[in-house]
């Protein structure tokens, strides 16, 4: 028997997940619909099956919080123009190098010539500016509020070293903006949230407490292994069933009610908060990052004039109404027809925790 | 959304001014920025996304939490031997 | 009064690959005596004809190629030079060959230091030693700088297939038990994580290897209950599965807690949110072979050491042609698909 691996095989104890299964089970006298935010979640969800184990009355929703899902098409071609272009070494987590855009991809970039490559850490982005003086180097700043903070440290740095070859194309968004718009929705049927805990990890949970009165929501957020997962369903079961419009943490190890105070002082010094639009849902105001007027010298956008760049959406793809929890992957016409994850339509069907990629690889279903 | 896994710091560092660590992921090594934990100590778990610990796992919490689900387990009528229904048709 | 015009020699001692050693010339045999012949030299190759003349011994031939190219070109637990012997007598050897001869085709890249050639000629030499085949014929060019990536090797070979074995992905049958020989992922997880640009400090040791040892003994003993084998490299396991899956029209269902993987290759797909059953193996196997005779083939690849974390992972149903059901730890099952192309490390 290997080492357990620390801080995650205790959470993937199967005898702790079937008594938590159980629990949902005894607990939940009605049907209950639950989105949960984050992409990831769905990602370890409908790896482990846990859909199928839960009892029928719950039924998930998978939510927008996917960076590669919701960054609108226009940031993905003014990517791709930007990294065509012979003086720029463009960075990028691996995530972003499938998502299509109108006719492309980051790969089909780099095989007309373009240098593009994948980093782990934007730091090492800026680490190829230090070694590539003459090149002009690009970092696709994408993510949720959990990625802003390494974003927002590698433009900090690149000014202090006053890097001048370095620039970032930013598409950072935010979660609570998204939960209002999806709740606001006439057609919304989520009646309580699993939140992101890597998000709140940075952020805190405090900013969701206003969501929850306001909406009359419970809210929880929880970790990503089976065992943390289910302890937040049977939480925000319990909520519901008591009539508890409360956010409750089940993810104490790693999330507190203030968050990482340090992280979220760069994230203020570099970051200003604006109007962004999602890819599939439309434009969401106070909804993303921007660079502030400070650290304009490292925008990509404004540095290789791509801003006028505008792109339009595949007419088949419903993404939208999929990021919004009211229509299941397969529930979509083209889902697994004119649309794969080796055809793309849309980006939930390209990132591996987009909903419809994540159906389509772990959907049990066989027709 | 956002992949972040626990490790150990097993090393501190400096890179470019930046406060940095060696962490131990099950005997991967990797680098990351501990500019956002400035009290970690090694030996201490954190969680690092993207190249940068994000948060210093609170070991005192883990533990409560997994004793109180523990006790769950203990206290129910379940059998953990039990096999779970099957799923529907595969 | 006369003229006596002397020209400078040209210089014939290079401490990198010049396009001149690629074309034919002088330096071409400067190139073959002081690098190649000295590890590789046997009775075929010694001739330097253009072309082996091989004796086979009866039985049906199996004729197999492939071609190495691997960045980085060394890593943790070998070097492009054994991968490339050890993944053609592999090739050989999965579908119960005993592989004999192998050639070896190189493109170098101009400036490729000529030591660091010698190291994987070397390790080409050892690694045909350790397998037991002899590398009988051979070609060198060079391209310009930037043309390739360091060295690109081919290596083809000839095996011959003893009489009563007939593997084929072609042959699973339902009640069949799927064996894999070790842990998975720690080939690619090795390339991977020694690319530069991760931040990874580790050393994850590839587990490149020839198998034909292995297989051999278990073909030995059990020339008709073993149905088919592959080797699951590109593509890792999950590819492996599928293809013989769909190649011989049945279901196969495995067991996610019966999967072998590594500590630190372990952590290293966590961190890169990579599944292990997608990532590449170089001395691993997947055996479908006849229930019954399950257990013993178990416990003779065991006995061997490329083998010794073996384990039957699954078997063949006749439910769902075609697809590869894993049933997860918690009593869920899942689709195993094809993974869909490179493997990416993400951060969500």
């Amino acid at each position: 028997m290997p080492t357990p691996m620390r801080y995650i095989d205790e959470y993937r104890d199967p005898g702790l997940a079937r008594k938590l299964l159980d629990e949902i089970r005894r607990k939940a006298t009605r049907r209950w619909t639950i989105m949960e935010i984050c992409g990831g979640q769905t990602h370890s969800i409908l790896r482990n099956g846990l859909d199928q184990l839960l009892p029928e009355s719950i039924e998930l929703v998978h939510g927008p919080g996917c960076p590669v899902c919701v960054t609108p098409l226009e940031s993905i071609e003014r990517a791709l123009a930007i990294a065509a272009r012979e003086e720029v070494i463009f960075t990028s987590f691996g995530d972003m190098l499938r998502v299509p855009g109108n006719a492309k991809d980051l790969f089909m970039v780099r095989s007309t010539g373009g240098d593009v490559r994948i980093v782990f850490s934007p730091l090492d982005a800026l680490q190829i500016a230090r070694d590539n003086p003459s090149k002009e180097v690009v970092f696709f700043a994408v993510g949720f509020e959990t990625t802003a903070p390494a974003n927002a440290m590698a433009v900090w740095q690149a000014a202090r070293e006053g890097r001048e070859n370095f620039s970032v194309l930013v598409s950072q968004v935010m979660v609570p903006p998204a939960m209002r718009t999806i709740l606001s929705s006439p057609g919304n049927r989520v009646q309580g949230f699993l939140a992101a805990g890597h998000v709140c990890a940075v952020m805190g949970y405090e900013e969701y407490e206003p969501v929850a009165r306001e909406f009359h929501v419970p809210i929880v957020p929880t970790g990503f292994e089976p065992v943390d997962l289910l302890a937040g369903i049977l939480k925000t079961v319990e909520l519901l069933e008591e009539g508890r419009a409360e956010v409750v943490n089940r993810y104490g190890r790693v999330v507190s009610r203030e968050g990482n105070p340090v992280a979220r002082e760069i994230m203020a010094k570099v970051f200003e908060v604006i109007d962004r639009p999602w890819r599939g849902i439309g434009m969401i105001p106070d909804s993303g990052l921007g660079l502030r007027e400070a650290f304009a010298r490292f925008d990509a956008e404004k540095k290789f004039h791509v801003s006028n760049i505008c792109a339009r959406e595949s007419p088949l793809c419903m993404s939208g109404s999929v990021l919004q929890g009211m229509l299941k992957p397969d529930g979509c016409p083209a889902f697994a027809k004119e649309c794969t994850p080796a055809h793309p339509l849309g980006a939930t069907m390209v990132s591996s925790e987009g909903a419809c990629a994540a159906y389509y690889n772990y959907h049990t279903t066989v027709s | 959304m956002c992949l972040a896994i626990p490790g150990k710091l097993i090393e501190l560092t400096t890179e470019n001014g930046l406060k940095m660590g060696i962490i131990d992921v099950n005997g991967s090594k990797t680098r990351a920025c501990l500019e956002y934990v400035p009290d970690i100590k090694v030996g201490q778990y954190t969680i690092v996304h993207a190249g940068f610990a994000l948060k210093i796992i609170d070991e005192e919490e883990a533990a409560e939490s997994l004793k109180l689900w523990q006790e769950l387990i203990e206290s129910g009528a379940f059998q953990p031997d039990d096999e779970l229904p099957l799923p529907g048709s595969v | 009064m006369t003229i006596a015009p002397t020209c400078p020699t040209p210089i014939m001692q290079h401490e990198t690959v010049q396009m001149a050693h690629g074309a034919g010339g002088r330096l071409s045999q400067v190139l073959m005596q002081r690098v190649f012949m000295p590890h590789l030299s046997n009775a075929f190759l010694d001739l330097l004809d253009d072309q082996a003349k091989l004796d086979l011994p009866s039985g049906r031939t199996a004729f197999t190629t492939d071609t190495y190219v691997v960045s980085p070109v060394f890593f943790p637990g070998g070097n492009i030079g054994e991968l490339a012997v050890n993944g053609t007598v592999n090739d050989l050897a999965v579908g119960g060959a005993r592989p004999l001869y192998l050639s070896a085709g190189f493109v170098l890249e101009e400036g490729l230091l000529l030591a660091e050639l010698e190291t994987i000629v070397r390790s080409m030499a050892e690694a045909a030693r350790r397998a037991g085949v002899m590398i009988v014929t051979g070609d060198t060019k060079v391209v310009g700088k930037g043309q390739c990536d360091k060295i690109f090797i081919n290596t083809s070979g000839i095996g011959v297939i003893r009489e009563g074995v007939n593997l084929s992905c072609r042959n699973l049958k339902a009640g069949d038990s799927i064996i894999l020989s070790g842990t998975v992922g720690d080939h690619g997880m090795a390339i991977m994580t020694s690319r530069e640009g991760l931040s990874f400090q580790s050393r994850i040791t590839s587990d490149c290897a020839a198998l034909n040892g292995m297989i051999a003994s278990m073909l030995d003993e059990q020339p008709c209950a073993i149905h088919a084998m592959r080797d699951p490299t590109r593509g890792g396991v999950a590819a492996t599965l599928n293809e013989l899956a769909s190649s011989s029209s049945v279901g196969i269902e495995i067991t996610e807690k019966t999967i072998p993987v590594k500590p630190d290759v372990r952590g290293a797909c966590e961190l890169l949110g990579i599944d292990p059953l997608h990532v590449a193996n170089e001395g691993k196997l997947v055996v479908a072979v006849a229930a019954d005779n399950a257990r013993e083939a178990l416990d003779l690849i065991r006995s061997f050491d490329l083998g010794r974390d073996a384990v039957i992972i699954g078997s063949v149903v006749d439910d769902h042609p075609g697809m590869v059901v894993m049933r997860t730890l918690y009593g869920s099952r899942r689709i195993i698909d094809l993974p869909l192309g490179e493997q990416l490390p993400r951060i969500c």
